[in-house]
């Protein structure tokens, strides 16, 4: 009985110890995502890029997750960046966007396949949509570095378009994300 | 002995838990704490008849036109007021996102300006926490009414006027925001029966948000030593702000006819409570001549 006692002690001691190895290995981030978009219009093409987005990345899990500063991101025109953010965006309000997913086929890309899935929910401006989108993935160095390009429509998070006049947004607009991970 | 083992069961367990739970929340924490600016505490570089703390960003051109009517209670064979014209066609131009240079001719004295502006504080918070926005505007003034040719006796000095404003202004919401700006009006020769050479103003001027777009603006320059002769009022508006892409429009109804800071402060004729009130219009539209990158 005493024995038995033992031996259930150590399993669980090991049991712990790998426990807490297991949480923290295989864990990835990205300090300076560049995220883009591009939204072509009939009077002026809009774009903005942001590259301090931030990202985590579980190799164990594909687990991902994406944080971006709304206001961070640059615009060609001044004014343009002023209106994004006080107007469409109400940063003051919705200060971030996120993506909480999982990468899927991460693990076929260790053998050279690059193209993988992203699932997830993607918030911006406070409202919250299930996506699914395809992208890259690829080991350089020690390194991963992630890429995707997708639609989103600004009606799906409630990013109102005036109707006054002079206003020159499309109601699509096209995201591009390139992320590089280096392990923590 | 095995109330230990239980005990950390519960934490690896809890731990596991957490750590599984969110890269998310780990994310948020890791993010560093950053200073947020106040944009756009005013729509344009005007609030009504006086400037705003507003300076263009960098690169970026304004142009605005700026339209007063005759006075409202001049009846109806002046058409209440739409028979007569005062305008001002300026231009503006942001060499940083701080400073920046303009200049204008108004019809009235068929007087040329120019200025200065700079903005020497931003309203932020978080790391760096500032409660207003400062800027300062340095302007000079010329008529060029009565024509020099005829009136050789007019020296240049007699045409010249100069102003200081320092503009303290704070976005309360993203909604209000407020202006208290105190001027100074320096005429180098006045009639000192009725006209002081130095005249100093506290000017208040506040917006409200209706919609995304729409503003209700009002402004109101007291002015603190008027000459005891003095025939002049403290300039008043009410004023309606559309802002559209790269333009901002605003319709006002004020008693001055002032388009510029020396005549706002120190040359409003019209009693506003007494149905002297202009309407107007300031339109401006923004070229951005210069992209960042």
């Amino acid at each position: 009985m005493k024995l038995l006692f033992n031996l259930m002690k150590l399993l669980f001691s090991i049991f712990l110890v790998f426990g807490f190895l297991a949480t923290h290995a295989q864990k990835y981030k990205s300090e300076q995502a560049t995220i883009t978009f591009f939204s072509e219009a009939a009077i002026e093409n809009i774009a903005a890029t942001h590259s301090g987005a931030s990202s985590l990345f579980n190799a164990e899990t594909g687990e991902i997750a994406f944080l971006v500063q709304i206001d961070g991101f640059q615009f060609e025109k001044a004014l343009m960046q002023q209106h994004f953010n006080e107007k469409y965006m109400e940063s003051h309000k919705f200060p971030t966007a996120t993506f909480k997913g999982k990468i899927i086929g991460f693990e076929k890309a260790l053998s050279g396949k690059p193209e993988v899935k992203a699932v997830g929910l993607l918030t911006i401006h406070g409202q919250t949509k299930q996506i699914e989108t395809e992208g890259s993935l690829t080991f350089v160095k020690g390194k991963i570095v992630m890429s995707s390009i997708f639609m989103i429509e600004l009606a799906d998070y409630k990013i109102k378009i005036p109707r006054l006049l002079w206003q020159n947004i499309a109601e699509k607009v096209e995201v591009k994300i390139v992320s590089t991970y280096v392990p923590i | 002995m095995n109330r230990v083992y239980l005990l950390a069961l519960m934490c690896w367990v809890s731990f596991f838990a957490y750590a599984q739970d969110d890269l998310m929340a780990e994310l948020q924490d890791a993010q560093p704490e950053k200073t947020e600016y106040a944009i756009q505490t005013f729509r344009g570089t005007r609030i009504i008849n006086g400037h705003s703390v507003e300076t263009k960003g960098k690169g970026e051109l304004e142009f605005i036109f700026s339209h007063r009517f005759g006075p409202l209670n001049s009846g109806a064979y002046n058409f209440w007021g739409l028979d007569d014209a005062f305008v001002r066609l300026g231009i503006e131009y942001g060499i940083t996102d701080w400073l920046g240079v303009g200049i204008g001719r108004s019809s009235t004295d068929k007087t040329f300006d120019g200025f200065v502006r700079y903005k020497v504080l931003r309203q932020s918070h978080g790391v760096t926490n500032i409660p207003f926005t400062l800027t300062a505007i340095g302007s000079g003034y010329i008529k060029t009414s009565p024509q020099a040719k005829f009136n050789p006796q007019v020296s240049i000095k007699d045409r010249m006027a100069y102003s200081l404003e320092l503009l303290i202004g704070k976005k309360f919401s993203p909604n209000f925001s407020l202006q208290i700006s105190p001027v100074l009006v320096h005429r180098i020769t006045v009639n000192p029966m009725f006209e002081n050479n130095d005249d100093v103003a506290l000017g208040i001027g506040g917006k409200h948000n209706i919609t995304r777009s729409l503003a209700v603006t009002g402004e109101y320059f007291y002015r603190v030593n008027p000459h005891t002769n003095s025939t002049r009022s403290d300039a008043i508006g009410l004023g309606l702000e559309i802002e559209t892409g790269g333009h901002v429009f605003q319709l006002i109804f004020t008693n001055s006819l002032g388009l510029f800071t020396r005549s706002v402060v120190s040359e409003t004729q019209g009693d506003f409570f007494d149905g002297d009130v202009h309407f107007g219009f300031n339109i401006s539209r923004n070229f951005q001549l210069i992209h960042k990158k």
